[in-house]
C-alpha cells in the first residue's frame, strides 16, 4: 500500500499521475469476524483504525449501508472544540483534541486540521461568569482557555455588532486549540488506515437484523448476507433508534434534522470560529471562502436529512444579529443531517443487555469532535470490555440511576433536566 | 408543514411548539407499584420510529391548544391532526 508524501506528490504530477492506487479495498463480505461495527461513518471507522493500531484486532469488518461517509461525518459544519464543563465530559473532549493534534500523521492522511480557534460569545455579568467557571474546568484538563473581554474580542473580531440592543457583545471565552478539520477527509483517512491495517469495510450492506437467542447477539443479517461475529458494535448515530429496534431496544434517544448552510465563496473574513450560543447561532470560513453556518435543530422527529424554512429564518436572523456583514453574502447551499438527540444532550459508549451487542450513540449535534476519542474508547470496551476512564459515564443507564450528565440543558427536549 | 387544526384550519408549522411522542400522554400511575421504573421509560425512552408518529404538537402563537399529530417523519406527510384533549378523552384519561 502508498504512503502519501510531498515526494509522492511530486513524483506523480512529474509522471502524469498514473501511479495512484484504490485508497481502499472492496472485498467481499467474510461468512465471520471477531467484531463487526455498523455503521460506516466517523464513529465506527475511527473504532475500526484504533481496534487495529492501538489493540491489535484486525479480524474486523464495518458494515455501512451506503458508501463510507455519507452520514452525518460528511454533514456537519467540522468544528472541533473540547470546551466542555462537566467531569463526565471534559477529559473526553480533551482526548479527543489531543487526538485530532496528532491525527494526520498517524493515519498518513491529510485531513486539514486547522486550530483557528472559538469564540463563544457572551452578553452578560451572569454569562460571563458561567464562562469564567467554563474556562477554569478546561483549564484543569489542560485544555487552556481564555476570558477575553469586550476590548481583547474588538482586538480580534472588530466585524461584530457589539452594540447590538438585544445582545450587547461584552466578551468571549476563547479556546485557540478549537477549530476546524476537513470532515470527509476524516472519514477517508479512518477508512484507509483502517484498511491498510486488514480492516473490510463493506458498503451497501444494510443490517437489517441481529441474530439473537438467549440474551446473546452472534451475528447480523445484512442486505449482503448474514456475517457471525463475537462483538457487534453498532455506531449508526442519526439511525441509532431505527437499528437498535432491529435488537429489541428502546433507547434515550430522539432523531431530530439540523441543518448547515453554506454562503459563495468570500476573501478571508472570518479567521476562526465563532459561536452565539443565546442566539442559537454559530459561524466559520472554510478555506475555499464560503462562510459554513448553522443553528438549532428544527424540533420536530425527523428522518428526513432535510429541514424546514422557519429554522433557516432563525439562523439567519441570528448571524445578521451579530454580524450584519453576513447581509451581504448570498446563501449557496444547504443541507440537513439527521442527530441522534439524547434525553440529557451527552452520548453513549456502553454494552448493551444483549451480550455481545454493544452502543456508541446519542451525539447530538456535537459529535464530530468526538470522532478521534469516540472511536478510540468504543475500541478500548470492545478490546478490553471495559470502559476508557474517560468514557466511563456516558452508561445507558445513567437515568435509571438519576446521573444525567446536563452539560448545559441541551437534547432532545431542553426540559428534562 | 402545514398543520390542519381541528377548529382553526390550516396553519404554518412554525405557530407550533413540537413535544416529541404523544405516548406522552399516558402519564403512569404515581402511586403504583413500579412507579419509577415506569417514569424512567415514560421520561426518557422513546420508540423513536423511521415512519408513522404520533406526536404531540401546542398551538403556542395560536389558540394555546394541544394537538395530536401523525406525522410520517421520513417523509414529514401530515397524515391527520386531532384536539389532544379529545384523544386523551378517548382513552379515559381525563373527565
Ligand atoms: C448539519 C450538521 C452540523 C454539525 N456540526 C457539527 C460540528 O460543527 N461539530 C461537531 O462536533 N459535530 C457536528 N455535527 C454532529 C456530527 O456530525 C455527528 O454527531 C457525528 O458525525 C455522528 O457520528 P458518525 O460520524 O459516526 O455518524 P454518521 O456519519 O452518520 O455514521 C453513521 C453511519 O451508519 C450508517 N447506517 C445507519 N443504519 C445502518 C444500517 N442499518 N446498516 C449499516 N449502516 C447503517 C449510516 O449510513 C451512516 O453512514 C453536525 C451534524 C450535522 C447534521
Amino acid at each position: 500500500m502508498m504512503t502519501y508524501s510531498a515526494f509522492h506528490i511530486l513524483w506523480q504530477g512529474l509522471t502524469g499521475n498514473k501511479g495512484w492506487t484504490p485508497v481502499w479495498r472492496e472485498p467481499e463480505p467474510k461468512p465471520a469476524y471477531d467484531i463487526v461495527i455498523v455503521g460506516g461513518g466517523g464513529h465506527g471507522l475511527a473504532t475500526a483504525y484504533y481496534l487495529a493500531t492501538e489493540f491489535g484486532l484486525t479480524n474486523v469488518a464495518v458494515l455501512e449501508k451506503g458508501w463510507l461517509g455519507s452520514g452525518n461525518v460528511g454533514r456537519n459544519t467540522t468544528i472541533i472544540r473540547s470546551n466542555y464543563l462537566l467531569p463526565g465530559n471534559q477529559p473526553f473532549y480533551e482526548l479527543s483534541m489531543t487526538l485530532w493534534e496528532g491525527l494526520e500523521q498517524s493515519f498518513n492522511y491529510n485531513a486539514m486540521v486547522s486550530q483557528r480557534g472559538i469564540l463563544n460569545l457572551y452578553h452578560s455579568d451572569a454569562q460571563r461568569d458561567a464562562f469564567a467557571r467554563r474556562g477554569n474546568a478546561m483549564r484543569m484538563t489542560g485544555a487552556g482557555g481564555e476570558l477575553l473581554d469586550q476590548a481583547a474580542l474588538r482586538r480580534m473580531a472588530p466585524y461584530l455588532d457589539f452594540d447590538n440592543a438585544r445582545f450587547p457583545i461584552k466578551g468571549a471565552l476563547y479556546q485557540p486549540r478549537g477549530g476546524t478539520v476537513r470532515h470527509d477527509a476524516v472519514a477517508w483517512g479512518y477508512a484507509r488506515g483502517a484498511d491498510r491495517r486488514g480492516v473490510d469495510l463493506l458498503q451497501n450492506c444494510e443490517v437489517t437484523g441481529f441474530d439473537i437467542a438467549g440474551g446473546i447477539c452472534t451475528g447480523v443479517q445484512t442486505t449482503r448476507g448474514p456475517i457471525k461475529a463475537k462483538k457487534i458494535a453498532v455506531c449508526a448515530a442519526g439511525s441509532s433508534g431505527r437499528v437498535m429496534s432491529l435488537a429489541g431496544l428502546r433507547l434515550p434517544i430522539e432523531s431530530h434534522v439540523l441543518q448547515a448552510f453554506v454562503s459563495e465563496g468570500l476573501k478571508p473574513v472570518i479567521p476562526g470560529v465563532i459561536t452565539f450560543g443565546a442566539g442559537h447561532f454559530y459561524i466559520s470560513q472554510s478555506d475555499k471562502g464560503g462562510l459554513v453556518f448553522g443553528g438549532d435543530i428544527d424540533g420536530y422527529n425527523s428522518y428526513a436529512q432535510r429541514g424546514g424554512l422557519p429554522v433557516v429564518e432563525d439562523v439567519c436572523e441570528g448571524g445578521m444579529a451579530i454580524l450584519p456583514m453576513l447581509g451581504r453574502a448570498r446563501l449557496l447551499r444547504m443541507w440537513g443531517g439527521v442527530m441522534d438527540m439524547s434525553m440529557d444532550g451527552s452520548p453513549f459508549i456502553d454494552k448493551t443487555d444483549v451480550d455481545g451487542l454493544y452502543f456508541n450513540g446519542g451525539w447530538c449535534y456535537g459529535g464530530f469532535k468526538a470522532t478521534p476519542a469516540s472511536g478510540y474508547c468504543t475500541a478500548h470496551l470492545l478490546a478490553r470490555d471495559e470502559p476508557h476512564p474517560v468514557a466511563a459515564a456516558y452508561r445507558l443507564d445513567r437515568f435509571r440511576r438519576g446521573a444525567p450528565i446536563d452539560e448545559k440543558g441541551a437534547g432532545a427536549q431542553a426540559n428534562l433536566h | 408543514m402545514i398543520i390542519d387544526h381541528p377548529l382553526l384550519g390550516p396553519r404554518d408549522a412554525a405557530e407550533f411548539v413540537v413535544k416529541g411522542d404523544a405516548a406522552l400522554i399516558d402519564r403512569p400511575d404515581g402511586l403504583a407499584d413500579g412507579a419509577g421504573a415506569a417514569f424512567h421509560d415514560y421520561l426518557h425512552l422513546r420508540d423513536n420510529p423511521a415512519g408513522v408518529h404520533r406526536e404531540l404538537w401546542y398551538h403556542e402563537h395560536g389558540d394555546r391548544s394541544w394537538l395530536v399529530v401523525t406525522r410520517n417523519t421520513v417523509t414529514h406527510e401530515i397524515l391527520s391532526v386531532e384536539l389532544a384533549r379529545d384523544v386523551a378523552r378517548a382513552q379515559g384519561r381525563s373527565r
